[in-house]
């Protein structure tokens, strides 16, 4: 299905529980994000322990070039290199927080310590958490801080996380995503991370593997598949796409920032962000409405030229429309199927696209 | 004024004794088998539940007599100690130790089973993600987590041992300092009408075991305050 080297992830799994069969085959790349997506039930997180061997499916795994499982071999949880966070926090209640982070560190030969704890200590932000020695005296976010750096000082070569924000709430899980940008920047291994939160991927991920009724139904880059109007993705209530783009103009008057990207510019709400570096916007369907005219008079910030790819009807009374925006980008407009006859709209015309809302991830 | 004589010393010492080595045999015994119980899945799993935790609605005198059968010179096991040079157990203090551990494997088993079950899979699932075996795991997580329901079963064992009748009269019989413990001391005065020496005996052991559950209960709670 995807066309992975002899690095990154290589898996194909078959599994037959009591309600339900996991047959899945995919690839991720060697650095960045995956993320695992799809609806609860279609099996991403039965695959995520089948990688890490919690669970024994038939089948092949292969990272980097070493195999993990193939008809003969199966190799035990405690002997892949691998960092797991679960999806509740996990941490040993017998065991302090410094007790907690250093389980798995010395079980980890010294020689293949590549992590020290001071150095995940400053990533994530973890020496007051130390300092107050107790596991339960920790919130749901801080307890999950310190499963993800006990994870990573195993000197993992690959790091799985199953839905690590989905037991907190939205003040905890705020807190704990800029650490897990910042993992994603200096993390040079590969992530898996499963999700069923469409923002959680379009903020975090690289790389989309889509998952249904225990099957992958896609993958690819993040941009290209969440464009993708024959996926279940762009028909979910917030699909939209993801646009990279650069900070390249702060507007103290008006408290806006400019972001460049090849199909055009984007401003959005001021931005502490450092002029020059490279972010990520979410342009939601539902936010982007399409003129066949220059708007004139408008409220709206953002007009884009685009040129409709395709045009896909969703219910009796919607359809989405999938438009290039310059040479690499996409874009997807939800509009009303009146309004789609009354533009007359089809694919390969040129439109003007208006974006009502950027999220800056 | 009554105290205790020589007779009734050797008696208490005896009782003390055979809880202690029961209770520690019943820990090596216990927790593989609760980990097993609580662990497995196969069918046969209830059968075993079953067997173990037999003991509790039996009569003690029925248990008594089988072992005795069991372990007597024509009984299976009987042959079998004996082939082994190592003569027969009934009416000897070893005989005394395999009845007790019998009799009080299922106030072992239970406890230690609950507590393997309410620590669940997932803590013994993280460790294995950071790199614990089998052992190490079972070492490092699973005990230190199951400590309420070992120290449960440490204490339910000794006090079972210590008041066990049944099973000692019909296996051990009434030998002084091999076979004759608290239980059987106390017996033998009432039957004797003896109702002060009686009196002695049966007040210490309320008092020692009672101070005997307080010590544990303080040392488990400082336990668990050390270990954290």
């Amino acid at each position: 299905m995807s066309t992975v080297n002899e690095h990154g992830i290589r898996a194909e799994f078959k599994l037959q529980l009591d309600s339900f069969a996991l047959d899945a085959d995919f690839g991720a790349p060697t650095v960045g994000v995956t993320a695992l997506f799809g609806p609860s039930g279609s099996g991403k997180t039965t695959l995520l322990r089948c990688i890490a061997g919690l669970e024994r499916a038939t089948g092949s795994l292969r990272v980097n070039g070493e195999t993990w499982q193939d008809g003969a071999k199966f190799l035990p949880v405690h002997r892949r290199p691998l960092g797991y966070v679960f999806q509740e926090t996990s941490l040993f209640p017998h065991l302090s927080v410094r007790a907690n982070l250093e389980y798995g560190l010395k079980r980890v030969a010294p020689a293949e310590r590549r992590v020290s704890l001071e150095q995940v200590t400053e990533w994530l932000g973890l020496e007051r958490l130390i300092a107050r020695g107790d596991p339960a005296k920790l919130s749901g976010g801080e307890r999950q801080r310190i499963a993800i750096g006990r994870a990573l000082l195993t000197s993992p070569r690959i790091l799985l996380m199953d839905e690590p924000l989905s037991a907190l709430d939205t003040r905890s899980k705020q807190d704990i995503l800029p650490y897990l940008e910042r993992l994603h920047r200096e993390l040079n291994i590969p992530v898996l991370y499963v999700s069923h939160a469409l923002d959680e991927v379009a903020r975090l991920a690289d790389h989309l593997v889509l998952l249904e009724h225990g099957r992958v139904i896609a993958s690819g880059a993040v941009q290209e598949t969440l464009a993708r109007l024959d996926l279940p993705t762009a028909h979910l209530d917030d699909a939209g796409v993801v646009i990279e783009a650069a900070v390249s103009e702060h507007d103290e008057k008006y408290h806006l920032t400019r972001l460049d990207f090849p199909g055009g510019q984007l401003w959005v709400g001021r931005t502490d962000q450092p002029f020059g570096s490279r972010v990520r916007a979410r342009l939601l369907a539902r936010d982007v409405s399409i003129a066949t005219q220059q708007p004139q008079g408008t409220s709206i910030n953002n007009v884009l030229n685009a040129r409709i790819v395709e045009i896909r009807d969703e219910g009796p009374d919607k359809v989405v429309v999938r438009m290039t925006v310059g040479d690499e980008d996409m874009l997807l407009s939800r509009i009303t199927r009146r309004s789609r006859d009354h533009l007359a709209l089809a694919a390969g015309m040129a439109v003007y696209a208006q974006v009502k809302t950027v999220a800056l991830m | 004024m009554h105290t205790l004589n020589p007779d009734d010393l050797q008696a208490v010492w005896l009782t003390l004794k055979l809880a202690s080595v029961a209770t520690l045999l019943l820990l090596l015994i216990a927790t593989p088998l609760a980990w097993w119980l609580a662990h497995n899945r196969k069918w046969y799993r209830s059968i075993v539940a079953a067997l173990v935790a037999l003991p509790l609605v039996l009569p003690p005198t029925v248990l008594g007599f089988y072992l005795l059968i069991l372990l007597g010179p024509e009984g299976p096991v009987g042959e079998l100690t004996r082939a082994m040079h190592l003569g027969t157990l009934p009416f000897t203090f070893a005989g005394l130790v395999v009845g007790s551990v019998l009799f009080s494997l299922p106030f072992a088993v239970q406890p230690i089973r609950n507590a393997f079950e309410s620590i669940g899979r997932r803590p013994l699932e993280v460790a294995a993600t950071l790199r614990a075996s089998g052992w190490d795991r079972f070492v490092s997580v699973a005990l230190p987590l199951a400590r309420p329901g070992f120290l449960t079963a440490i204490i339910l064992a000794f006090a079972h041992t210590v008041g066990e009748f049944g099973v000692v009269l019909m296996l051990g019989g009434n030998i002084p300092g091999e076979t004759r413990v608290l239980s059987v001391a106390i017996y033998n005065h009432v039957e004797a009408m003896e109702y002060g020496a009686a009196h002695w005996l049966a007040g210490s052991m309320v008092l020692f075991s009672f101070l005997v559950l307080l010590g544990l209960y303080l040392a488990g709670g400082r336990l668990a305050r050390v270990m954290r």
